[in-house]
């Protein structure tokens, strides 16, 4: 057993032994509460430079597959469970979990009490923190001091670093009926597979990508993805969206592209407590007043209150969504565009599949556009 | 969408008896659901014929009637009461099928009444196996391969398509009764045929076998507005093949990844969106093929169920209580989480620990009985515990049950064990089955080993064997230092498991000695619905054990009033069940209303105790010395505790007051040296000499030559049991030196500590019970109930009324005196139950029992005083004077003198023998005796003796005839007594048919009846004739005093068989005629309990 800590900004410092790799990791601490999907969680861009500490305590059971990764690596800069499973149980399964975080080199955390955590960052909100073990585990002084030395989460600009490098295409599945192009700013691979299921061929494009770039591939409709960090940073991913508004091309963002049409239409965003991380949360469709259980992974969120109708450059929208646990803006509709997105994931993975139904209205939106 | 306003009266039908696979989960529900409709303004009117539930309390309703569960009853409530709607989804299958015979019955059209929750069409959606299927494979989904049959010849193609294994099971029937897996054609015959037999529709379902696969549970609510929500996902560990209520399951769900979790929870959701549960919530149950993860549908069930209530206490979501919201209108989103206050109830809870339920059987009291676990729910109780890990809620659940294994390693393994014979024991269900795992792991199989045997995922193997490695480490360890004890204390063991390995510790004491010194103390996280994600309002507690010294406990602080910790039940068993769950629910009740603050600390996922509304705070810990004493600890932390309450929840809690009074536990009420004053018998009897009672003779023996020196100076027959028992446990009535001889070589294995009690039994006699209340000075009697079968028969499974049907004023009052006499000779402080035997007008004090009794529910219903709300406050220093000033008890006046005009109530006990079978395939015996066997109990409330006796029996097993024919067959001694009520029956129109020997004395009299051959007379014998149903009722009071009964046990399980009534006294059959005279006038009407009680009370 190797000693390992998880050592907040506010000098609160928790013990466990090393999981998965040894050394050094830094980012924001904060939580997920879903008690399944670790695979996808771990794989998701959007939690680049942040460590996860998963509330649901027996984390690995099923161990690691070929099938379930949402991008090409684990992002999550360090992880955090209280009880890993040593050996994994699951027909689909080809490695134990601590072995995939080894082989990444994703320092990680065990055994430690997670609520008591929970309940810290809840109460004092997310904060940096750093997972040490091996020899990078000193006195807490010094590792205090390396954790106030990195960077904030506010204004970071991430969706650089998890962007696509280049241009792919993912094939329509059966009959091609339309084409998206897809600004990658941290996407999942679930969104172009329930793209591709209905017809839409989807090309994956860099986050760097001019509006011409855009145009070349004649698309029917923009997406955009989720992606990690401070929607206040991509100045040029708006840039795109207003262009894309001001030729009605329809639009359709998720999570941080929600952030990015919100901006374009003129909302400011700010940074919440704790965010939420989870696949049980609620959202409110403002017209219909129907529930769904979204997956969810979001520090930051629109400004504004549920159902508020405003005018922008682009004429009204509405703030279509809301969160009924905390009231948390959770989606923008344009009335006199063809655009609207959502801070939740319709691509669930992790998650539940009540939202999936988002990616025909986008198909609408791209029909009547026509 | 807010609350319907067309729906102004609701009637709630309940569930009736406590039965296997229908047990206090629908009383919890039910109370639930009650409390809501009234707080929303809407009149409930409510039917339970079961007197200890918590629902059938009349603050509960506006209407409470305590009436059989039958189309006909509830008609007659439907008719005086006129609701507008029904609600039948929290009442488990009983009330689902009133639902359908009501409908069937056009009772519904008739009177207007609108079902809500669920309607016909969902109902028989959900439960029509055939339309079910069809429905599953409409949305695409797979169910196994099978086909509904009518016929043996219908099965026997099936079989010949599908190929053995099969599963059967019989359509309508609950708890999976009659249901089993057929591996051999001889199995299939007997089994097929024995479904056929339960369904009330004569119909089974042949299915493929899925046995061996992983089985999960979704529970599921819908809403009006088509919103749903998933609450729990629940993994059982034993796989397919092992009815999930006797299986050892876990929640939330371990071994599915999201993906597959993902799309069985698609899949229940468009089931129960297809099957139209309009709102409310269901429960539907998946298998999954452990090496291709095929995944089928295997049924659903569409409404509240046991497995809901376990989903409730294990995330925190109220379901039932949610489902009542959501019948009269209300959607999720406009409902508020209790728990956190704040967030709206439609969300899925997110739990940040694992819940571990295991199920407690009663094989013991089914002598022959297999205890093969099958598809046939054959348990009686659970325990659920929660934990940090799987292990330590494990630990838990194990040491919850109270079995005489408290967790692994507690007790030496079976002689002769080997590892080949362990892993063929792993092959099938069976009472214990992780222990099993345990010792085949110790005796060198492998994980995959122990795969191959069982079916279990190897991710609950690898947990268990990673607990054989925790062994060992304790083992070896030279000391036991802090952070070896915490990892110990982390993964579940309890002190004594860990004292079990350490034999220099001196046994538990010493080493939570160690522990304490070494500051490892649990912390008390909470269920708080969302893993920590929102603060959460309600204090609803559980133990764990953490690695870190600084981890936060979650108890707050509370000094503002004193409290009052009430130690539970734990999970039912036959003997200690609702009734004392009952009993602890009302002292948090009466406790709260006088100021101070209640703590309930109980394992039962099943009961209104563990409803986090029922008391201030709420533990969810085992009832264990160790776990108790933590919890105190806790609590004195936290503010000031008044005292722990020890009297209410039965032997559990009182097996523990001695031992808590000695770790400095403030116990209050009776004190653990008078409750062993009334548990030994020497010291019993100097009470009772002293006070000059006479008292059946008796000696105490710990040997077979002792016992029998006692028993010859006392005479034959003996009642011979082991001391501090519970439900006659070990009890037998022994008639000769060889039967002696026999009971104390088994019983000797009871109680080691304990020895055998040798008493002389008094034949004939009419025994009395009585539940007094003792304020250590005044004496104040709850209720006088005559038993109608003799003594010799357990109190627990013998009817009884209240008041007395037979006694005169002179016997009440000497009943009166002696329990006067021996509450103050014991010292009580509270609730005293005490049993008498009246032969030849000489009272005989059987036994004392200085706590809350089985019966305490039945008197308090049928006399309108609540015993256990007065007992909690006489416990905590109040008087029977002030009690009656404040209206808490009568202003003058008591339970033994009833007025005039009282209506008579008649308690009556339900047994579960059709559920079991000898490995051969027979049925077992249904004789009573003195050792306890039923699993519930109803009450009968009418003017008179013969209509409630009626009502009692109409409750508990249907009707009884009102024509047709009767068969009866009488012991000699019973010959003389039979004569007048037999003649009455044929009087009445009854055909009687009789065996040689009392058709002679029938006819003798005058009697007309007819000689049928008895069981080995050859063909055309009484069993046959019972079997072509062609008999409608049968006295048969068992031949002889010991020996085998062969004639008369072929009878009685032929009757179980049929569900014919079959009684087994004199005394009974005369009661069954009163019964059946009533029924023939046709006069019995419904009352509600208000205006009965209001009749009691004098106000009427």
């Amino acid at each position: 057993m190797t000693n390992a800590a998880l050592v907040l900004e506010d000098g609160r410092v928790f013990r466990g032994e090393a999981y998965g790799a040894t050394g050094v990791s830094l980012g924001e601490v904060v939580f997920s509460t879903a008690m399944t999907g670790y695979q996808e969680t771990l794989t998701d861009p959007s939690y680049h430079r942040q460590i996860v500490v998963q509330t649901a305590p027996q984390i690995g059971n099923t161990g690691w597959n070929d099938e379930d990764d949402e991008s090409s690596k684990i992002w999550v800069a360090g992880y955090v469970v209280r009880d890993p499973a040593r050996t994994p149980s699951n027909w689909r399964s080809r490695r134990g979990l601590d072995e995939e975080l080894a082989d990444q080199g994703v320092v990680g955390i065990a055994g430690l009490d997670t609520r008591t955590l929970t309940r810290h960052i809840r109460e004092q909100g997310a904060m940096r923190a750093g997972v040490f073990s091996g020899s990078d585990l000193t006195d807490d002084a010094s590792m205090v001091e390396q954790v106030k030395a990195s960077a904030q989460m506010v204004g970071a600009n991430l969706a650089v670093d998890v962007t696509t490098d280049k241009p792919y295409v993912v094939d329509a599945i059966g009959e091609k009926k339309f084409t998206v192009a897809a600004l990658d700013l941290g996407i999942k691979s679930n969104t172009p597979r329930m793209m591709a299921a209905r017809g839409i061929e989807v090309h994956v494009l860099p986050l760097t990508s001019s509006f011409e770039d855009i145009l070349k591939v004649s698309p029917d409709g923009l997406f955009l993805s989720n992606g990690p960090g401070d929607p206040a940073t991509q100045d040029h991913a708006i840039a795109l969206t207003k262009e894309a508004l001001g030729r009605k091309l329809p639009l359709f963002g998720i999570c941080f592209g929600n952030q990015i049409l919100g901006r374009a239409v003129g909302r400011g965003t700010y940074k919440m407590r704790y965010g939420h991380r989870g696949i049980n949360i609620p959202v409110i469709d403002v017209t219909t007043g129907k529930v769904a259980i979204t997956s969810q992974n979001h520090g930051f969120a629109l400004e504004g209150t549920p159902g508020e109708e405003f005018s922008s450059e682009f004429g009204r929208a509405v703030l279509s969504h809301y969160c009924p646990n905390d009231g948390t803006v959770e989606g923008v509709r344009l009335l006199d565009a063809p655009a609207f997105s959502v801070q939740y994931h319709p691509e669930a993975a992790a998650g539940p599949h009540d939202a999936a139904p988002l990616f025909d209205e986008f198909v609408t939106l791209m029909n009547e556009a026509r | 969408m807010p609350k319907r306003t067309d729906l102004k009266h609701i009637l709630v039908i309940g569930s009736g008896p406590i039965v296997i696979g229908q047990a206090c989960e629908f009383d919890y529900s039910g109370t639930q659901a009650c409390r809501v409709l009234r707080e929303e303004g809407i009149r409930v009117s409510l039917v339970n014929s079961n007197p200890a539930t918590i629902m059938t309390d009349p603050e509960f309703a506006d209407a409470t009637y305590i009436e059989p569960i039958t189309a006909e009853f509830v008609e007659k409530v439907i008719a005086q009461e006129r609701p507008d709607a029904i609600l039948a989804t929290l009442g488990g299958q009983t009330a689902l099928n009133t639902a359908i015979a009501l409908h069937e019955r056009g009772v519904l059209e008739k009177y207007n009444v609108e079902l809500i929750g669920a309607d016909i069409d969902a109902i028989q959606r959900g439960e029509d196996r055939q339309i079910f299927k069809d429905l599953v494979r409409g949305i695409g989904s797979e169910v196994p391969r099978s086909a509904v049959c009518k016929s043996m010849d219908e099965v026997r193609k099936t079989v010949a398509d599908l190929g053995l294994p099969v599963v059967i099971r019989p359509s309508f029937t609950m708890g999976g009764l009659g249901s089993g897996m057929a591996y051999t054609a001889e199995e299939l015959e007997r089994l097929a045929a024995i479904g056929l037999e339960e369904s009330p529709v004569t119909e089974v379902l042949i299915e493929e076998s899925v046995l061996g696969w992983k089985e999960y549970e979704l529970e599921l609510m819908r809403d009006r507005n088509d919103n749903v929500v998933v609450i729990c996902s629940i993994e059982n560990i034993d796989p397919m093949g092992v009815h999930t209520g006797d299986s050892v399951t876990v929640a939330p769900a371990m071994t599915l990844t999201d993906r597959e979790y993902q799309h069985m929870r698609d899949v229940g959701i468009q089931v129960i969106r297809e099957v139209g549960v309009d709102t409310g919530g269901c429960n539907i149950q998946f298998a999954i093929h452990p090496d291709t993860g095929r995944m089928v549908v295997i049924e659903m069930n569409p409404r509240v169920s046991r497995s809901s209530a376990l989903a409730s206490k294990a995330t925190g979501f109220p379901i039932a209580k949610i489902a009542a919201k959501l019948a009269i209108g209300y959607t999720l989103d406009e409902i508020t989480n209790d728990i956190t206050g704040e967030t709206p109830a439609s969300f899925e809870p997110s739990l940040d620990y694992v819940v571990v339920k295991a199920p407690r059987f009663a094989f013991e009291k089914f002598p022959g009985a297999d205890p093969t676990l099958t598809t046939t729910m054959k348990s009686v109780g659970e325990a659920m515990s929660i934990g940090r890990n799987f292990v330590e809620a494990l630990g838990k659940a194990l040491r919850s049950l109270e079995t005489k294994s408290v967790g692994f390693w507690t007790q030496p393994d079976p002689e002769g064990s080997t590892l080949e014979s362990t892993l063929k024991q792993l092959e099938r269900g069976h009472d214990g089955r992780l222990y099993t795992v345990e010792r085949a792991l110790r005796l060198g199989a492998s994980i995959e080993d122990v795969y191959n045997a069982s079916k279990i995922d190897p991710w609950f193997i690898e947990q268990i064997a990673w607990l054989g490695t925790l062994r060992q480490e304790l083992l070896d360890a030279p000391v036991l230092d802090e952070p070896l004890l915490r990892k110990a204390k982390r993964a579940g063991l309890s002190d004594r498991q860990i004292a079990a390995l350490r034999s220099e510790l001196a046994g538990e004491d010493g080493v939570r000695t160690l522990r304490h010194r070494l500051g490892v103390r649990p912390v008390y996280k909470t269920v708080d619905t969302c893993a920590a994600e929102f603060k959460s309002e309600t204090p609803y507690h559980y133990s764990a054990y953490e690695l870190d010294p600084n981890a936060e406990t979650e108890v707050a602080e509370q000094r503002e009033k004193p409290k009052v910790l009430i130690l539970g039940s734990g999970p039912n068993r036959i003997g200690q069940g609702i009734e004392f769950d009952y009993s602890c629910v009302h002292a948090a009740m009466a406790l709260r209303a006088a100021g101070y603050e209640t703590v309930m600390v109980n394992c039962n996922p099943e009961t209104v105790s563990t409803d986090y509304d029922t008391s201030d705070r709420l533990y969810f810990e085992p009832l264990t010395f160790e776990d108790v004493l933590e919890v105190v600890h806790s609590e004195q932390r936290s503010g000031t505790v008044a005292g722990v309450i020890v009297q209410l929840g039965g032997q559990t809690p009182l097996g523990l007051a001695q031992r808590l009074a000695d770790a400095g536990v403030p116990i209050v009420g009776t004190t653990p040296e008078a409750i062993h004053l009334a548990e030994d018998r020497g010291q019993f009897g100097k009470v009772l000499n002293q006070a000059g009672l006479p008292a059946p003779k008796f000696g105490t023996a710990t040997s077979f030559d002792e016992a029998k020196e006692i028993a010859d100076e006392i005479g034959y027959p003996v009642l011979v049991r082991p001391s501090y028992v519970l439900g006659g446990r070990g009890m037998e009535i022994v008639y000769d030196e060889e039967s002696l001889s026999g009971y104390i070589a088994r019983a000797t294995e009871v109680t080691p500590e304990h020895p055998v009690l040798v008493d002389r039994f008094l034949d004939d006699a009419i025994e009395i019970d009585v539940d007094a209340l003792c304020d250590g000075d005044e004496v104040f009697i709850g209720g006088v109930m005559e038993h109608i079968e003799e003594a010799g028969i357990h109190s627990g499974d013998s009817s009884c009324a209240l008041p007395p049907i037979t006694l005169g004023a002179s016997d009440i009052e000497n009943v009166r005196r002696s329990t006067e006499a021996i509450a103050r000779g014991i010292g009580v402080k509270g609730l005293l139950n005490v049993q008498y035997a009246l032969k030849d007008d000489v009272l005989y004090v059987l036994e004392a029992n200085p706590r809350a009794s089985r019966t305490v529910p039945f008197v308090s219903k049928a006399t309108a005083v609540s015993m256990a709300k007065a007992a909690s406050r006489v416990m905590l220093g109040a008087t029977i004077a002030e009690l009656r000033v404040e209206g808490l008890l009568p202003a003058t006046g008591d339970g033994a003198r009833l007025p005039e005009h009282a209506p008579v109530a008649v308690k009556e006990a339900v047994m579960q023998f059709h559920r079991f079978r000898t490995p051969e395939g027979h049925g077992v015996d249904s004789l009573l005796g003195p050792e306890m066997k039923s699993t519930g109990e109803v009450m009968g409330i009418d003017s008179s003796f013969g209509k409630a006796f009626a009502k009692s029996q109409t409750a508990s097993y249907g009707s009884l005839p009102t024509s047709g024919k009767v068969f009866v067959s009488f012991a000699n001694r019973d010959k003389r007594a039979m004569i007048f009520p037999v003649k009455r029956l044929a009087d009445l129109g009854f055909q009687v048919l009789a065996t040689t020997g009392t058709a002679e004395v029938l006819k003798r009299n005058g009697i007309p009846c007819t000689e049928v051959r008895k069981h080995f007379e050859g063909e055309g014998n009484v069993v046959d004739m019972i079997m072509a149903g062609e008999i409608d009722m049968i006295f048969n009071t068992p031949y002889g005093n010991s020996g085998p009964r062969i004639d008369g046990y072929e009878i009685r399980t032929a009757a179980v068989a049929k569900d014919i009534p079959c009684v087994t006294t004199i005394q009974g059959a005369a009661a069954a005629v009163h019964g059946i005279e009533a029924l023939i006038q046709g006069d019995i009407g419904v009352q509600p309990l208000q205006a009965l009680q209001a009749t009691l009370r004098g106000d009427a």
